[in-house]
């Protein structure tokens, strides 16, 4: 992947927020060791030892960013889309916040729709609807026949009960 | 010849009608995913994996391999008939292989690319029956110590090695190993990072993670990504190779399987490694080393059997010592744990005719890929003209019905979208993906055999190298780790970057 970034020189910022992301990971990892209880035995290596070996390991990982950072050793990413990313993270949120209520189908329906719309598929009803019968013949295959225990909702029960 | 009668058994559990309808299925699904750009054998056996749960344990597994070489026989098509890799192992395919689309010559590249892969299949998977019980009789003979340096050996390889920064790919592993972490440590039972949640008390699921990386993370790059795809070249004439395409691959296809082998079965990296050498070594050895770049058939021919015959090696590994060296190996892994199996020298004797029904299944499964790929290729090439928002609106579909059918908790799907998220980042800023999902599923064991070589030496750290084995696979794991840092600052890393790869 890396053909897509042209090596262009300019305040690295993206590198120092990697760096300040890898260090709360260590954080996260040394505060939880430190809570746990020590028990070695004879190995003298609990369970907290590996855990602080890979977080030193990140945090010495976060130092060497911030450096690369400074070089301006980081790829320059191609100039982003930020509606398609919109359309997906919205169709993803929204099958979370919906799958209990709504069950699967429609929630995934409207996932699918909403991912074909930020690949530029208009318009949003069309998908859906495509969405719609893909989601129900995954249900029906899925849940019916492998036994996979899918999420259902009104609809679903109005549609497999008998 | 103890091998050559425990094949023989293998093969008449392999001629069992479901286990040749898995094998179908495996390897027609893996052709298709190779055929279609953004989609990759590791993903697909991810997605797969929750849906196989209440299926036959051999049947799934077998179908996994399969789709791992139907993968390695589709991704050829893709690059050369679009010019875009349809995976990984097959970005040097698109070198050659496209030149000799443009040129109307797109018919015997397809032929060169699948008899390749077909000699290279067939050979690979029989030196894997032949070496795996070799393999086993020495990993009997392996302490904890020595597994943990190969552990430390393959972190290093798949990280460090190959692409374009030790350090972006370091930090990837390190993302791994730090997610393995959390849950239960499996040998005090300390409940580690779960802050009281108790979907974390059983780890941070392979599929998931994986399902994230390479299906969300990938569709959200595509997706802000606005360049028009290139056109596709329509296959002129027949696709019959000429006697001289036939002097020319034949060679090649051997060279291409005799360095495709040892590469996947040792823990150094996977197929997209042994393609690129290949090409390299056809490049030097090519009698008109200048139709190099305007389409050399050996260019396609000897990759092409590399690829595939890199992903019969990684099972050596895989099945004698239960060590992935890919990711999709590591995600097969994951597969082999959700049947309550544990690949290394003891499934050999637990389980020795499931192990030997899936090796002797391979060779049927590229019997059947041969055929599906040469007279229905047409077939494959209109999986092509699939418009995109309908491939990734299914793929993103099939991604979260993964997830949701093992747990269907707002956890996991919130886990799915971050690590989504996290995978979308990585991608903009050129870290690897393979790294987190070999360093999540190696991580505990290579922890668990770490502190037992520790518990036997009474907490001693000098145990580690003591043995000649595990002090040599540690020094060539520094070695791995250091030279190519050297290559990158005198500036040869060129070479390096366009080994990397990340999809299989």
């Amino acid at each position: 992947m890396s053909e897509g970034f042209p090596p262009e020189r300019r305040p690295r910022w993206a590198a120092f927020v990697i760096a300040a992301g890898l260090a709360g990971l260590a954080a996260m990892i040394l505060v939880d060791a430190a809570g746990l209880k020590q028990d070695g035995g004879y190995a003298g290596v609990g369970p907290a030892d590996v855990p602080r070996l890979i977080a030193y390991g990140l945090l010495l990982l976060a130092v060497m960013t911030v450096v690369a950072g400074l070089k301006g050793d980081l790829p320059r990413p191609p100039r982003q889309a930020p509606a398609p990313v919109l359309w997906i993270m919205g169709g993803l949120i929204g099958q979370l916040a919906l799958l209990h209520v709504a069950g699967f189908v429609i929630s995934g329906a409207l996932l699918f729709g909403m991912t074909a719309r930020g690949f530029g598929q208009r318009p949003l009803w069309k998908a859906v609807a495509v969405g719609f019968v893909l989601a129900l013949v995954i249900y029906g295959v899925f849940d019916r026949l492998l036994r996979l225990n899918l999420p259902g909702g009104p609809l679903e029960l109005l549609i497999f009960r008998g | 010849m103890e091998s050559f009668s425990l094949l023989m058994q293998g093969v008449s559990t392999a001629l069992d009608p479901m286990i040749m309808l898995y094998a179908l299925i495996g390897v027609t699904l893996g052709t298709a995913v190779g055929v279609l750009p953004g989609i990759g054998p590791a993903l697909t056996v991810a997605l797969l994996l929750p849906v196989t749960y209440g299926l036959d344990p051999a049947g799934s597994l077998i179908m996994f391999a399969g789709i791992y070489y139907g993968g390695m026989y589709g991704g050829s098509t893709t690059s050369i008939l679009l010019n875009t890799p349809g995976e990984s192992a097959s970005i040097v395919t698109a070198i050659e292989g496209n030149q000799m689309a443009r040129k109307g010559r797109g018919g015997p590249a397809l032929a060169t690319a699948a008899i390749g892969s077909f000699v290279a299949g067939l050979i690979a998977t029989l030196l894997l029956a032949f070496l795996a019980p070799q393999v086993v009789k020495l990993a009997l003979t392996l302490g904890p110590r020595e597994y943990f340096a190969l552990m430390v050996l393959a972190f290093v390889t798949v990280s460090a090695t190959f692409g374009d920064s030790a350090l972006r790919g370091l930090t990837s592993l390190f993302i791994g190993l730090a997610l393995a972490c959390v849950g239960i440590d499996g040998l005090t039972g300390a409940a580690r990072l779960t802050y009281g949640v108790p979907q974390l008390m059983d780890g941070i699921e392979t599929t998931t993670l994986a399902v994230a990386l390479f299906a969300i993370g990938e569709a959200l790059a595509v997706a802000a990504l606005m360049d028009p795809p290139d056109g596709m070249h329509r296959v002129k004439g027949s696709v019959r190779m000429t006697r001289e395409d036939w002097r020319r691959s034949w060679k090649a296809w051997l060279r291409g399987t005799f360095i495709g082998f040892p590469i996947g079965s040792m823990p150094a990296g996977g197929a997209d490694v042994a393609s690129f050498l290949s090409y390299a070594a056809e490049r030097k050895l090519a009698k008109h080393p200048e139709e190099f770049g305007h389409g050399a058939i050996e260019g396609v021919a000897g990759p092409e059997a590399a690829n595939n015959a890199a992903a019969a090696g990684t099972l050596v590994p895989l099945l004698t010592l239960g060590l992935p060296t890919t990711a999709t190996a590591a995600i097969m892994l994951a597969g082999f744990q959700q049947f309550g199996l544990q690949p290394g020298p003891l499934l050999f004797v637990m389980n020795a005719e499931l192990v030997w029904g899936l090796i002797a299944s391979l060779l049927i499964a590229n019997v059947m890929l041969v055929v599906l790929n040469l007279p229905l290729i047409g077939l494959w090439i209109r999986l092509l003209s699939i418009p995109r928002p309908w491939l990734y609106g299914g793929i993103l579909l099939f991604a979260t019905l993964g997830t949701i059918g093992v747990n269907p908790s707002p956890v996991e799907l919130g886990m799915l979208i971050l690590f989504g998220v996290m995978g979308y980042g990585m991608r903009l800023y050129g870290y690897p993906v393979a790294p987190v999902v070999v360093g999540l599923i190696l991580g505990p064991m290579a922890e668990q055999q770490l502190r037992r070589a520790l518990a036997i030496a009474q907490g001693d750290w000098w145990t580690l190298a003591s043995t000649p084995v595990s002090a040599v696979l540690l020094g060539v794991s520094a070695v791995f780790l250091v030279v190519p840092m050297l290559m990158r600052l005198r500036g040869r890393g060129a070479v390096l970057s366009q080994v990397a790869g990340d999809a299989d």
